[in-house]
């Protein structure tokens, strides 16, 4: 049973892009179109589930004092891998992520993960929360990718849907309209939870406050 | 010359890597709540995005290229930032304590900044040479400090402002950068005609 708990908790309770506010880099840069959100998202799970095995099975090997470089090197070897499968297999995807699929190695959710869960946990609670948590990030990314690609092209997965009403809004897939689509979505998600977000400080989500103890937050 | 500033004015302006490129979005959101902090933080991301550049540029010309080993880059790239980042604390905790206590509390956080990791990484796939990899190292440094700077402003209003309920803290910073980033396509064909 807890094993579902720790799957479903990182789909909406705790998701990490719109409650945790984690991996807002690629969540705002590739969900122009909503089947590279997708894209973007199961790459990020495959890493996650990878490096949370690898990390969880190591954890008592893994001196406590280099345990963050360790880490990033196991997290990078997985984005290699995906980076050679995507190239083969989806090299459309692979063009269209660009080098964002390189900084799947930085993003804070894998690394936060595996400080936070794989390396304290058993291998089954880590593969349960790791295909939660990217589960959560893949539908947030769809759904970002979804309303940006529907109103900025009135297309969805490449599929007219104007309707021949509709417009295509240009706001939406430029920078800037990525950025307000988030806040919204970021908005209807702080409401949802009872304005937890509106209570977090600064940095509180981060990976790395470990390391500068709460110290680079500004209150 | 002109192609040096050509880079320098994209990256700062242009191409700007917070708000166009969408890297280090953690910081912007996270460390722009006092200007003095936002100072900080960007005085040492330029710092480490230059001196990684020129650390990693020679290690994938030099070492990794001509023994085909291309696709060991991301690897190699994020363990010498990690080390050179480490390195940088250690020796300014011991050398220069009142440059640490300014800027050592950023130090960690800037290992997992994908703005670092970016640059290094777009220098080699935009086939940059050593010195136009440097230039567009600063620029990026320069860019960040800029949006930095500017949202740092904009944010100190904002958590004075009565904004709905739901929007309150992150939501509204978040619409508010998209405000920021909207001004910057201002700047979108700059290059192509002041330069070309």
């Amino acid at each position: 049973m807890s094993w579902l708990k720790e799957f479903y908790k990182g789909i909406l309770k705790e998701n990490p892009v719109l409650v945790m506010l984690l991996g807002t880099c690629p969540t705002l840069a590739v969900t122009t179109m909503a089947f590279n959100g997708i894209g973007m998202g199961l790459a990020t799970t495959f890493v996650l589930l990878g490096s949370s095995i690898v990390i969880s099975l190591l954890k008592k090997v893994i001196p406590n004092q280099v345990r963050l470089p360790a880490f990033i090197v196991i997290i990078a070897g997985f984005v290699t891998i995906v980076g050679f499968l995507l190239q083969v297999y989806l090299p459309d995807l692979y063009g269209a992520l660009g080098v964002f699929l390189s900084l799947i190695t930085v993003n804070c959710i894998i690394l936060g993960r595996a400080e936070a869960f794989a390396s304290k946990n058993s291998v089954g609670k880590s593969i349960a929360d790791a295909l939660g948590m990217g589960l959560g990030f893949t539908l947030a990314l769809f759904l970002m990718g979804s309303i940006r690609e529907i109103l900025g092209q009135n297309t969805w997965f490449g599929i007219d849907v104007s309707f021949g009403v509709l417009e295509p809004i240009g706001l939406f897939t430029s920078p800037a309209g990525g950025f307000m689509v988030f806040g919204l979505l970021v908005a209807i998600a702080n409401k949802l939870s009872g304005y937890k977000i509106s209570k977090k400080k600064g940095c509180g989500g981060c990976p790395s406050r470990g390391a500068c103890h709460g110290e680079g937050e500004v209150q | 010359m002109k192609e040096i500033f050509a880079i320098l004015v994209s990256a700062i302006l242009v191409d700007n890597f917070v708000l166009s490129k969408f890297m280090g979005i953690c910081p912007f959101i996270g460390v722009s709540k006092k200007t003095s902090s936002a100072m900080g933080m960007s005085v040492a991301v330029t710092f480490v995005m230059v001196m990684s550049t020129a650390l990693t540029y020679p290690i994938y010309t030099y070492v990794l290229a001509p023994n085909g080993l291309e696709y060991l880059q991301t690897m190699a790239f994020i363990l010498v930032i990690a080390l050179f980042v480490q390195l940088v604390e250690i020796v300014i905790k011991r050398f220069m304590p009142p440059l640490y206590k300014a800027l050592g509390i950023y130090l960690p956080l800037i290992t997992t900044n994908c703005a670092v990791l970016g640059v290094t990484i777009l220098n080699i796939d935009n086939e940059y040479n050593f010195g136009q990899s440097l230039v567009n190292a600063l620029g990026a440094g320069i860019g960040f400090t800029v949006a930095l700077l500017l949202f740092s402003g904009v944010r100190e209003r904002i958590d004075n402002a009565d904004v709905p309920k739901m929007f309150k803290g992150v939501p509204a910073a978040l619409v508010a950068a998209g405000i920021v980033a909207a001004s910057f396509m201002g700047f979108s064909g700059l290059v192509e005609n002041l330069f070309q």
